[in-house]
């Protein structure tokens, strides 16, 4: 059982933050209990201060919207919070969907379908990119943001908050991409917010960091990492995994069995360490 | 085949063709997710929440945060859901289910964080204050089907014009002799597109099974003359003319030939 804790401690922290955001967001529709309300698009810390989703707030601008300073400023400080501190750390901390691509890769390996089926589908990594690029293009054409009229985790978000209707659709399709179709399909290779992410967060602070003279090469990180080409200096070079691709998840350090990973700042004053790039 | 064969695969025939690749995919998928877009935003039978700007603008600007949900009192605005077959995300209300209650102090306008509620468009000055008017609001307009409205049978049903919150003004009753039963009067449901705001109070309302007067968004219940047409009895209404725009004159393949003006060409004999 300290086994299992140990080994899930960052997965039950994030369940923690995902849930609890998502509770707080039900409490100020429902109850009036208005720490934070609105939903991860736009919303209100304790009815003041502004926070936004900066992604969307790009697609709007590209359709051509003229938007206000306080939804601008909310903008702002989600992207420097990311920017400078979190890196993709809104992927695994904070976005619902997290919850379900997870649920489908736990499938994955209960039934060991990695072994049992084979490869059929195969997606390039930079998908999303091109994702990212052609809903801006995409919003600018047809004048409305693209991304948002029809992503799933705003579906599931407000599904959550305001009440799911037929929402349940959509997620399950998720859900089965992920487990038949390929292996962390939506976050790890098509979806533009992570995307996004990926590109604002690269030279964020917090890293995972790696201490190649204890690894036994056991590989259990790379087996359970939903990135996991982020993990190429393992058992090479010690040092912070320095892509934007990671998301901070922390399944790696939870697995690492002999302390050879663990959460730290990146070190931009020593340039001997490789961590600058 | 032979001559395929020969072909080297060099480095730059792949770039190009990867390239050809992507731009290609790139270019399916958007026209895919374009077609879709542009049928999903204009969707037309939808009732926005008060204040909100032009459909089009509309689209634009709702982050699809659900405060103006948050804030109604009354469980009126819904975000559309996955089976709506509404824009994913976006506020509206159906009248017949939860009207807008036309609140005075109108919560749902100011809480909108981008500017797709417009809470000037709702406001009036009076006295140097600034104050909300929920009756400036325009969310659609009231139309009354007159073959399912009993009041048009002849049976007294005012549900609609008591319901009315600018009662009087927005829904009128109009008074006409019932020929059929020669003693009695019809008393028939007007409204005014000046001030009604579409709140749907009067569909709400409405006895028949189905509401025989309901909410359309402005831009389908509404005409609009063009500048052909001046109301000459009225002063001023010519002023109209000054503002249209563009070209007003009708295109034929005959009109290209300027037709004889016979009537005022020798306008300069009668000075």
């Amino acid at each position: 059982m300290r086994e299992w804790i140990r080994s899930h401690r960052f997965m039950m922290a994030r369940r923690l933050t995902q849930l609890g955001i998502l509770g707080l967001f039900v409490a100020a529709n429902t109850y009036g209990f208005r720490l934070l309300s609105g939903n991860l698009s736009s919303s209100l810390v304790l009815n003041t201060l502004p926070l936004a989703d900066p992604f969307a707030l790009l697609q709007m601008l590209t359709a051509g919207a003229l938007l206000g300073l306080d939804v601008l400023l909310g903008g702002a400080l989600i992207l420097l919070f990311y920017m400078v501190v979190g890196g993709r750390a809104f992927c695994s901390w904070v976005c619902p969907l997290n919850m379900v691509t997870d649920a489908a890769n736990w499938t994955r390996r209960v039934l060991l379908l990695d072994k049992t089926i084979e490869k059929k589908l195969w997606l390039s990594r930079s998908v999303r990119y091109w994702v990212l690029a052609l809903t801006l293009i995409v919003s600018f054409i047809t004048g409305v943001s693209a991304f948002e009229m029809v992503s799933p985790i705003g579906i599931l978000s407000r599904g959550i908050i305001f009440g799911m209707g037929m929402s349940m659709a959509p997620i399950l399709c998720i859900y089965l991409f992920d487990l038949f179709a390929v292996k962390n399909g939506w976050c790890g290779h098509i979806c533009p917010l992570g995307g996004f992410y990926s590109m604002v967060g690269q030279l964020s602070l917090i890293r995972v960091k790696h201490d190649h003279t204890k690894c036994t090469l056991c590989m259990k990180c790379k087996e359970i990492c939903p990135e996991k080409q982020v993990l190429g200096i393992i058992s090479k070079q010690s040092g912070a995994i320095v892509s934007g691709e990671c998301t901070n998840c922390g399944r790696c350090v939870e697995v690492c069995e002999s302390d050879a990973l663990s959460f730290g700042v990146r070190n931009y004053i020593n340039t001997n360490v490789g961590e600058k790039r | 085949m032979e001559t395929t064969d020969k072909i080297a695969i060099t480095p730059r025939r792949k770039f190009l063709t990867l390239m050809a690749q992507g731009s290609g995919l790139m270019a399916l998928g958007g026209m895919v997710w374009t077609g879709y877009l542009e049928e999903a935003k204009s969707a037309p039978l939808i009732l926005r929440p008060p204040a909100a700007v032009a459909e089009v603008d509309f689209m634009r600007l709702c982050i699809k945060c659900g405060q103006c949900v948050e804030a109604c009192p009354y469980d009126t605005l819904h975000l559309a859901k996955p089976g709506d077959t509404k824009p994913l995300g976006t506020p509206f209300f159906i009248p017949r289910e939860v009207p807008c209650y036309m609140c005075t102090d109108i919560p749902c306008v100011p809480v909108c964080p981008s500017g797709a509620l417009d809470a000037k468009s709702v406001s009036k000055i009076t006295e140097g204050v600034k104050e909300f008017d929920i009756t400036k609001a325009r969310m659609g307009l009231a139309v009354v089907d007159v073959e399912s409205c009993i009041a048009f049978w002849g049976i007294q049903c005012d549900a609609c014009y008591r319901a009315c919150p600018i009662m009087d003004s927005a829904i009128k009753l109009e008074y006409r002799r019932n020929e059929r039963t020669g003693k009695h009067a019809y008393l028939t449901p007007i409204v005014n597109s000046l001030t009604c705001t579409g709140c749907g109070l009067c569909e709400r309302a409405c006895v028949t099974e189905k509401a025989a007067i309901h909410v359309l968004p402005l831009d389908i219940a509404k005409g609009s003359i063009g500048s052909h047409y001046i109301k000459g009895w009225e002063q001023g209404d010519e002023k109209r003319l000054e503002k249209a725009s563009g070209d007003v004159t009708t295109h034929t393949k005959r009109s290209e030939k300027s037709a004889t003006d016979y009537l005022n060409a020798n306008e300069e004999m009668f000075k």
